[in-house]
C-alpha cells in the first residue's frame, strides 16, 4: 500500500510540474512577458526595469526555475486589478465557491437517489421512463441558459428570490455561512439549483443502473426468502450495496462542480473564484490566470489522488496490478 | 489464384449480409417512438442549417436588410414594410428567426467538424496503444488519464484564455477536451478485438500492421465510437455554446445559438423573454435529440443487451 502511495504521489508531482511547464510556456515564452506582467500604461523606463527585475535578460532555463521557485514560495504574481497577491485574491474567494458546490451536490444526492430508487425498483414502467427522459432533458439543459430560465421565472416573474449577489453571510460554527442568514439563504437558493441539475441527472442514472443491476443478485433473494420486508431490502440491503460505486463517483464530481460553477457565478454575480477568473481573463488581469491555474491544477491533482487511493483502498485489485507492473 | 475465386461472389454476399444487418439495427431502434422521432428532429434542424441561406426569412448579417427601428420588437410582430418577424426581434432590429437558423448553422459546423476530429485523434491514438502495446500504451494511457482527470469545460476555457477567440481556436479546444474519451473507448475494444482469430489470420497472409490495425480492427471498433460520438458533438455544442456566452468562445461577428443567448441576457432582466428564450429552446432541443438519439444507439449496439 506505501509503496502504491509513493508512486502515486511522484506521478502526481510530475504532472504538476508538467502543467507548470505549459503555464510557463504559455504565458512567458508564447506571449511577450513584459507586455503580461506590466499594465499597458507602463513607459519605457518602467519596462527596462521590469525586464531587469525579471530577469527576462537570463537564459530561458534559469527563468523557468526561478518561476518555479517562486511558485513553491507561494508567488504567483500580484492583481493589476485589486494590487493584492493573486494567490491571497484566489484563497479568499474559495470559501464562497465551496459553499455553492457543496449546496449543489447536496441537492443532487438528496433529489437524485430517491428518484434513481424510485426508477430502478420499477423497470419499464411509465414513470420509470419519465424520470429516465427527465435526466436526459437534465444532461442536455445547457447550465447557463437553464440558469437564465431561473432567473426569469423566480427573480424576474414571480419575483421570489433574488438573481445575483451572495447576500448577507453571518457566522456559523466559526464558518462564514450564507445559511446563517435569511437573505444569504435565499440568494444562494438559485445559484445552487442552477448548478445541481447537472449532477442530479447523474445521481438518478447512477442509481437506476446500480438498482437494476443489484435487484436480480442472490443475496436479495435471500433476504427476501427469509421474509425481510421490501421496504428493509431496499433501504438496508440494495442501498448500501450501490453507495460504494456513488460515493466515488460524488468524490470526482466534486472537481467537476467547482469547475462548473465558473458558469453558475457568472451567470448569478456569485463572488467566488469562477467569476474571478471569468472577470481577470476580460480585464487581462494575468497573474491571477496564472494563479487560478495552477491553484485548480493542485485541487485536481489532490481530488484524482484521494480518488485513486480509495479506489486501492476498497479495490485489493488495483494495488496487485500497481505492483506488478 | 484469383481466377478460381470470383471476386464479386463474395463481396456481392457480404454487401447483402450488411443491408439485412442494417434493417435489423433500424428495425430495433424503431421500437421506440420517441427515438425516431428525435431522429427526425436531428435532420431536420441539420437540413436547417445547411440550407439556412435559402430557409431563413433574412440574412442577419447583411446590414442592408436590418433596421435599427425594428429593434426588440414582440414575436408576431409585423414592419411597415409588411415583414412579419414571427420570433420578434433582437437589440439590433435583426429577425430572432434568421439569426437562429444562421446561430444554430454555426454551432452544428462547430459542434459536428470538432467531433469528427477528435474521432480521427482519438481513434489513431488508441488504435496505436492497443496495437504498439508495452511501454507505448503505458505512455499514451497515461496522457489519456490525465485529459480525463480535469473536466472538459475547464480544459477548454484555460486554452481559450490563453489562445483567444475564434471559430479555429474553439474548435481546436473542443478537440483537444475530447480526443481522450474515444482513445479510451478505442483502446479497450481494440485490445479484445485483437486477441480474435480473424486478426490472426490476417497476420498470417502477411498483411502490413497499418492494414490490419486500419482495416480489419478498426471496423469492429466502430459501434462504440459511433454512441460515444453522438453523445460527444451533443457535448460539443453545449460547451461551445457555454464558452461563447461567457465570452470566450466565438468572436460576436459570427453569433452561434450561445451567443444568442448572451446577448439577450441582458434584455431578459427587463422582461424581454424572446431574445433569450427562443434561441436557448432551440439549443436545447438540438442537443435533447442528439442525446435520445445516442442513447438509443447504445442500446441497440450494445451486444451485451441483446436479446
Amino acid at each position: 500500500m506505501l509503496v502504491f502511495v509513493i508512486r502515486r504521489l511522484l506521478q502526481s508531482a510530475l504532472v504538476l510540474l508538467a502543467v507548470s511547464l505549459v503555464v510557463f510556456a504559455g504565458i512567458y515564452a508564447i506571449g511577450n512577458p513584459v507586455d503580461i506582467l506590466l499594465p499597458d500604461d507602463a513607459n519605457e523606463t518602467e519596462r527596462q526595469a521590469a525586464i531587469r527585475a525579471l530577469g527576462l535578460d537570463r537564459p530561458l532555463l534559469v527563468q523557468y526555475g526561478i518561476f518555479l521557485l517562486k511558485a513553491v514560495q507561494g508567488d504567483l504574481g500580484t492583481s493589476f486589478v485589486y494590487n493584492i497577491p493573486s494567490i491571497e485574491l484566489i484563497f479568499s474567494r474559495l470559501p464562497a465557491t465551496l459553499e455553492l458546490a457543496m449546496c449543489a451536490l447536496f441537492i443532487s444526492i438528496a433529489v437524485g437517489i430517491p428518484l434513481g430508487l424510485w426508477a430502478g425498483l420499477r423497470p419499464g414502467t411509465k414513470t420509470d421512463e419519465a424520470i429516465v427522459t427527465g435526466s436526459i432533458l437534465g444532461f442536455s439543459l445547457p447550465s447557463f441558459w437553464q440558469g437564465l430560465m431561473l432567473i426569469m421565472i423566480f427573480s424576474v416573474t414571480l419575483g421570489w428570490l433574488p438573481s445575483n449577489g451572495r447576500g448577507a453571510t453571518g457566522t456559523l460554527f466559526g464558518i462564514e455561512t450564507s445559511f446563517a442568514t435569511w437573505d444569504g439563504f435565499t440568494h444562494l437558493l438559485l445559484p445552487a439549483i442552477n448548478l445541481s441539475l447537472f449532477k442530479l441527472a447523474l445521481m438518478i442514472r447512477l442509481t437506476r443502473a446500480g438498482v437494476r443491476e443489484t435487484m436480480p443478485l442472490d443475496f436479495i433473494k435471500f433476504a427476501r426468502a427469509k421474509g425481510v420486508s421490501e421496504t428493509r431490502i431496499v433501504l438496508a440491503h440494495v442501498l448500501k450495496y450501490i453507495l460504494v460505486p456513488i460515493i466515488t463517483v460524488i468524490g470526482m464530481e466534486l472537481g467537476a462542480v467547482i469547475a462548473f460553477a465558473t458558469v453558475t457565478e457568472t451567470i448569478f454575480a456569485w463572488p467566488g473564484m469562477g467569476k474571478l477568473i471569468i472577470d481577470s481573463i476580460n480585464k487581462l488581469d494575468r497573474p491571477v490566470i496564472v494563479a487560478y491555474l495552477m491553484v485548480v491544477t493542485l485541487m485536481f491533482i489532490v481530488i484524482n489522488l484521494v480518488v485513486d487511493i480509495l479506489y486501492a483502498l476498497l479495490d485489493p485489485r488495483v494495488r496487485i496490478k500497481g505492483q506488478t507492473e | 489464384m484469383n481466377s478460381e475465386i470470383s471476386p464479386t461472389a463474395p463481396a456481392a454476399s457480404s454487401s447483402t449480409v450488411d443491408e439485412s444487418r442494417l434493417r435489423m439495427l433500424w428495425r430495433e431502434y424503431a421500437e421506440r417512438r420517441g427515438a425516431v422521432v428525435a431522429l427526425i428532429v436531428c435532420v431536420v434542424l441539420l437540413a436547417a442549417a445547411i440550407l439556412a441561406p435559402i430557409i431563413a426569412p433574412q440574412n442577419p448579417y447583411d446590414l442592408s436588410v436590418i433596421d435599427i427601428f425594428d429593434s426588440r420588437l414582440p414575436p408576431g410582430s409585423v414592419n411597415p414594410a409588411g415583414f412579419t418577424y414571427w420570433l420578434g426581434t433582437d437589440g439590433q432590429g435583426r429577425d430572432m428567426l434568421s439569426a437562429m437558423i444562421y446561430g444554430l448553422r454555426l454551432s452544428l459546423f462547430v459542434g459536428v467538424l470538432s467531433g469528427l476530429l477528435a474521432i480521427s485523434a482519438g481513434v489513431t491514438v488508441g488504435l496505436i496503444a492497443a496495437y504498439a502495446g508495452g511501454a507505448v500504451d503505458a505512455l499514451l494511457m497515461r496522457v489519456v488519464d490525465f485529459m480525463l482527470g480535469f473536466p472538459a469545460i475547464l480544459v477548454a476555457l484555460i486554452l481559450l484564455a490563453v489562445l483567444g477567440q475564434g471559430v479555429d481556436k474553439v474548435i481546436f479546444a473542443l478537440v483537444m477536451v475530447q480526443w481522450a474519451y474515444f482513445a479510451r473507448a478505442v483502446r479497450g475494444t481494440a485490445m479484445i478485438e485483437r486477441n480474435k482469430e480473424y486478426v490472426e489470420a490476417a497476420i498470417s497472409l502477411g498483411l502490413s500492421r497499418p492494414r490490419i490495425v486500419f482495416g480489419h480492427i478498426l471496423p469492429n471498433c466502430m459501434p462504440p465510437i459511433i454512441v460515444i460520438g453522438t453523445m460527444q458533438i451533443a457535448h460539443a455544442i453545449s460547451t461551445e455554446a457555454t464558452l461563447s456566452f461567457l465570452g470566450l468562445g466565438l468572436p460576436i461577428t459570427e453569433p452561434s445559438l450561445g451567443l444568442l443567448i448572451a446577448n439577450g441576457f441582458s434584455f431578459l432582466l427587463s422582461g424581454l423573454y424572446w431574445i433569450s428564450v427562443f434561441p436557448g429552446l432551440l439549443l436545447l432541443v438540438t442537443i435533447f435529440s442528439i442525446n435520445i438519439v445516442g442513447d438509443r444507439l447504445r442500446d441497440v449496439l450494445n451486444p451485451r443487451l441483446q436479446k
